[in-house]
């Protein structure tokens, strides 16, 4: 890594634009496969049984944790923006990461 | 810079955070619902069992699907003008797309699932 | 030890010296002693050496730094240096960038103070625990060094962007009660190329050698020119 971008709210903006790219890729797939059920839920139940594998539930593990990131660290963004300055910036990017691998770890746990 | 222009901007920046906090809510409870609904395996009846027939579950996931809509296609305008060669009005459009895309179909699934259920 | 310096201007390449290593020794004096001792034609800025001008900005293995108050033991990995000139600034010559856009921009923010009185009126009655003027006074020492814009990634992707010193001083400005400038400077730093372009990396927070908040000043900014456009002010 470049030296000038290897500090936390460097990475904390990188996960945040990397996480919100990957959602917004995932969201067609994710509203496709809502719109199986619709149309043929034995088509869907198909996709779910298929997707119980190792690999797709730690894929959809990452998933939750790209949401996770995402969220916390918009909500560490809302908070810079929006109100006063607190100097503890570094601790709320450490926050939202432990939150966000948190989540992860509680799906997958719970997923498997 | 033209004022009109300014207040644009201004206008956007402000509905992709306002959307970004009414998502906190939504994500919230979508993360929630993941983690307890997917216990024990996710079916289509599981799913059309909460959602069908339920006015709550449907108005939530209509907020959720406009928000979404307003804040996604607004970051990727952010990702494309600043990561990408592609003429501004050529990102226009395709963020306008974009929006028309997730709110069709997250609108058109939310309504489908609300209607397969019963009571 | 090893220094390898920018030669050149967009074009160029990088030329090694050897150079004589001493204890309590910057940067600044390295690249002096090189243009002494070894090639007279290397050119570089520098003024007070002291670290209150800032003209000696440089980057330093990677880093905008002052090179008068770095030293060589706290940057010099393995006994190398290499020295190129600030980053997002037309190269004219080895270590010497144009700074006209830098400053252009600084204008361009309505960077500088525009009062009412004269000499013949009372002093503004200020109070330095006034919040606002404690704000201002947080971001006033700012002497155009260049380093936090050097670091910038929004400048890399939007070469129209203000940056963080321009917007930085007019945060100043706006906090300042004696200042008559007001919504003109809010319409000058709103939008995409203004504050709200800042996506709050904080790399010009890690960079400023002064301990300066551009990335808070910026975020204040938001808030103001936001505020602003709300209530139809900005035209």
């Amino acid at each position: 890594m470049k030296s000038i971008h290897n500090h936390p709210n460097y990475w904390a903006f990188i996960m945040h634009r990397f996480s919100g790219l990957a959602l917004v890729a995932f969201l067609p797939v994710h509203l496709y496969v809502l719109g199986l059920a619709l149309a043929d839920s034995s088509a869907f139940d198909n996709f779910i049984s298929w997707s119980n594998t190792p690999l797709l539930k730690f894929l959809e593990t990452v998933l939750v944790v790209f949401l996770s990131a995402h969220l916390t660290g918009g909500v560490r963004l809302l908070a810079l923006e929006f109100l006063r300055w607190r100097d503890w910036q570094k601790s709320m990017v450490a926050l939202s990461c432990g939150i966000s691998i948190c989540m992860g770890l509680v799906f997958f746990l719970n997923a498997t | 810079m033209s004022a009109s222009a300014l207040r644009t901007e201004t206008y956007l920046w402000l509905a992709q955070r306002l959307s970004a906090l009414i998502l906190t809510i939504c994500i919230t409870v979508h993360i929630a619902t993941m983690i307890i609904a997917v216990q024990g395996g996710l079916s289509s009846e599981e799913i059309i069992a909460r959602i069908g027939g339920s006015k709550i579950w449907l108005c939530f996931y209509l907020v959720f699907v406009s928000s979404v809509a307003v804040h996604a296609p607004i970051g990727l305008k952010s990702i494309m003008r600043e990561m990408t060669q592609i003429p501004m009005k050529r990102i226009d459009f395709l963020s306008i797309l974009f929006s028309l895309i997730i709110g069709v179909l997250g609108i058109r699934a939310a309504f489908g699932l609300y209607g397969l259920g019963g009571a | 030890m090893d220094v390898s310096i920018w030669r050149g201007g967009d074009d160029g390449e990088y030329q090694t010296y050897q150079v004589p290593r001493l204890e309590s020794q910057t940067v600044l004096d390295v690249v002096t002693y090189i243009q002494r001792e070894l090639d007279p034609s290397l050119s570089y800025r520098f003024a007070c050496r002291v670290g209150v001008c800032g003209s000696c900005a440089m980057t330093v293995n990677g880093k905008a730094r002052w090179t008068c108050r770095t030293h060589v033991s706290k940057v010099a990995e393995g006994g190398q240096l290499t020295l190129d000139p600030l980053n997002s600034m037309p190269r004219v010559k080895d270590l010497v960038v144009d700074m006209e856009t830098f400053f252009n921009k600084w204008a361009d923010a309505k960077g500088s103070f525009k009062g009412d009185k004269t000499r013949d009126d009372a002093l503004a009655d200020i109070s330095p625990d006034d919040p606002k003027r404690k704000i201002s006074s947080a971001g006033i020492e700012c002497i155009g060094c260049g380093a936090c814009y050097a670091t910038c990634d929004v400048i890399k992707w939007n070469p129209d962007y203000l940056g963080p010193a321009a917007l930085n001083r007019a945060w100043t400005l706006v906090n300042d009660e004696r200042d008559v400038t007001g919504l003109e400077r809010l319409a000058a730093v709103a939008g995409d190329n203004g504050c709200l372009g800042c996506h709050s990396q904080q790399g010009c927070v890690e960079r400023c050698p002064k301990s300066l908040n551009p990335t808070g000043a910026i975020a204040g900014l938001k808030r103001e020119t936001i505020k602003a456009v709300l209530k139809g002010e900005l035209s």
